[in-house]
């Protein structure tokens, strides 16, 4: 996991993010400290960053490492206002902002929603889809309710897909 | 249905969109396919497994744009539903595109939820469809006798009647244009019968000469006539413990009725050249597109003879006085021929229907079945389209496809009508047409039981 955001101070919340995206899938999860950042992703018509770009920057420098990136500008996608996130399908690069996250009421919200999404993006880069479920974290969630709604862990049904994918050998 | 069944086709010209969206809906788990332009758009539509959702961009270069890409989906996929994409909200594109049938209008850049909400309803309403199709067709038993199918309520009373007549041994008469489905009728009645187990035999007197078909329906003996060197054995005997079906019965002679009424009198027959009576252990069902009374009148056939066919008579009603059928006849056809002919089509497009509606069937349905049945020949997708029915351009004078010639006051009725349905119903311009003047136009529209514009 990977703090390329502004903010220095919201590094600290990466730590029990780790945490839980560890419980949820049952790996260890390592921080990476790179002073590295993506540069030539900020749309200026709309002030947004390019989370396809990001994602590129990610999976270039890093190549074949499953990696999610914290970030906290906000992201867009080009047909869509925002995203709370991105992940490759299948993929290797998971990206999550704090942007669209941040609740009134201080820090531990917004930690339980950082971690349902990095949980929801690597979820994907395991080629996992959306839920129907939703309280797994692999439910869609395109607004702040979607994510409250949910839980930072997947369902049954999501960890026997995964197990079945990695019995197969398609992780 | 699984999500990875539902197949959207993202159109656009703008890589980095089409990109976007195929990511997105992916992670909703969806198959997702895009094409850069309208005209590869338009070669993917009717593809073997339909779409569900096109996701079209409006403004697209190349001279096919969205609305091009919409109508042919019309056409070619009218079971997916189109959403138009543009950069720039017009209110006048969107009205055009939600006249030619969009299902929705959005412009880009979309609130995720807006578009999750929007492929969720359309991911439903597709359900639905679909579930309501799978109990039309559990209903559609309940309008079927065994191969014919009805909601007309003249048809329903025929079923009524057929069921407990199929279930008596009586003698029935079956009257009806040629093409009406006289000889489906009868089978129908042979298999709801005590004697389903047993033979049907079929015969049409009209094919063969009088000797021949009395050969035909009785058998021969060695030495009966020259060339009988073997005894044969004919349609009554094979009929035995069955249902002996005698098509085109007002065209046989007068010497056959003379022993097809002592058959059905004695229940026994002979064979020609022989003496043993043999017992006629069958179900007689009778069937003709003449009037026969008008032939009892003319003297052309034995009135006792007509009265020992006409135990049950049967009415089939020509097909375009069950019109409200044709869309239920369309579809088990389509199901049917695509079957037999080993190719999957779904439908009709709106305007091949329109133009089936249009046409007056003087074939009836076997005249609808051939018409469909060339049509899923050369159709090129999933949907008919009108072009590939290859149905005659209405015109009053022609005659009946089976050969039979109308009279002179059918051919005034369908070209009076032909007329009407012309101008719409306005009596003047039809009149001005017809050369005739309003009053005389009032007095065959009543006469011929059309309907004109009040």
């Amino acid at each position: 996991m990977w703090w390329i955001g502004t903010a220095p101070e919201h590094e600290p919340l990466l730590d029990p993010v780790c945490r839980q995206v560890n419980h949820a899938f049952g790996r260890p999860v390592l921080r990476i400290d790179d002073p590295r950042r993506p540069s030539d992703t900020l749309d200026p018509r709309r002030s947004q960053h390019s989370s396809g770009e990001i994602l590129r920057w990610l999976a270039k420098l890093r190549p074949g490492q499953r990696l999610l990136a914290v970030t906290d500008v906000d992201l867009f996608v080009p047909v869509l206002t925002f995203v709370f996130g991105e992940a490759q399908l299948g993929g290797h690069a998971a990206l999550v902002s704090t942007a669209r996250l941040m609740p009134d009421d201080g820090p531990a919200l917004l930690r339980a929603r950082l971690a349902k999404e990095a949980v929801h993006e690597l979820g994907h880069t395991l080629g996992l889809t959306h839920c129907p479920d939703h309280g797994c974290a692999m439910a869609r969630s395109a607004t702040l309710y979607d994510v409250d709604r949910k839980n930072a862990w997947l369902c049954t049904d999501c960890r026997s897909l995964l197990e079945d994918r990695e019995r197969g050998g398609t992780s | 249905m699984k999500r990875d069944k539902i197949r959207i086709l993202v159109v656009d010209d703008e890589e980095i969109i089409r990109e976007s969206l195929l990511a997105y809906l992916s992670r909703d788990g969806y198959h997702v396919e895009t094409a850069p332009d309208g005209a590869s758009a338009l070669a993917r539509l009717g593809e073997a497994m339909p779409w569900s959702l096109l996701l079209v961009d409006l403004k697209m270069p190349g001279g096919v744009d969205g609305l091009a890409v919409l109508e042919g989906a019309r056409k070619r996929e009218p079971g997916a539903s189109v959403v138009v994409m543009t950069a720039y909200a017009s209110v006048d594109t969107a009205v055009t595109a939600m006249k030619l049938g969009a299902y929705d209008y959005i412009a880009k850049p979309f609130e995720p939820e807006e578009l999750s909400l929007l492929v969720d309803r359309i991911v439903e309403e597709q359900a639905l469809r679909h579930e309501n199709a799978l109990l039309r067709k559990v209903v559609r038993k309940e309008y079927r006798f065994r191969d014919l199918e009805s909601r007309s309520p003249a048809m329903q009373a025929l079923f009524e009647l057929a069921r407990p007549a199929a279930r008596s041994g009586s003698t029935i008469l079956i009257l009806g244009e040629s093409g009406t489905g006289k000889e489906l009728l009868a089978r129908a009645i042979h298999a709801e019968s005590p004697r389903a187990k047993g033979p049907f035999v079929a015969v049409s007197c009209a094919a063969l000469t009088e000797t021949l078909l009395e050969s035909e329906l009785f058998g021969y003996e060695k030495g009966a006539f020259t060339g009988a060197t073997t005894r044969r054995r004919g349609k009554f005997e094979a009929a035995q413990g069955g249902t002996l079906f005698l098509d085109e019965i007002g065209d046989v002679s007068a010497k056959l009725q003379m022993d097809l009424l002592r058959v059905l009198e004695e229940r026994r027959f002979t064979r020609v050249g022989g003496t043993e009576s043999i017992e006629a252990d069958l179900r007689i069902v009778a069937a003709t597109h003449r009037d026969l009374e008008k032939l009892v009148a003319q003297g052309q056939f034995r009135q006792d003879l007509y009265y020992r066919l006409n135990v049950i008579p049967m009415r089939l009603p020509p097909l375009r006085e069950r019109m409200e059928d044709l869309s239920l006849l369309v579809e088990s056809l389509i199901e049917h021929l695509g079957t037999e002919l080993g190719r999957g089509i779904d439908g009709v497009s709106a305007e091949a229907m329109q133009m089936l509606l249009a046409h007056d069937w003087p074939g009836n349905v076997r005249e609808l079945r051939n018409v469909l049945e060339r049509g899923i020949v050369v159709a090129h997708g999933r949907i008919l389209q009108d072009s590939d029915l290859a149905l005659p351009p209405r015109d009053a004078g022609a005659g009946a496809l089976d050969g039979t010639l109308p009279s002179l006051e059918e051919v005034e009725r369908r070209h009076v009508a032909h007329v009407l349905d012309h101008v719409h119903g306005n009596v003047s311009q039809a009149a001005r047409i017809l050369g005739i003047d309003r009053s005389t136009l009032y007095a065959k529209i009543h006469r011929f039981g059309l309907r004109a514009e009040s």
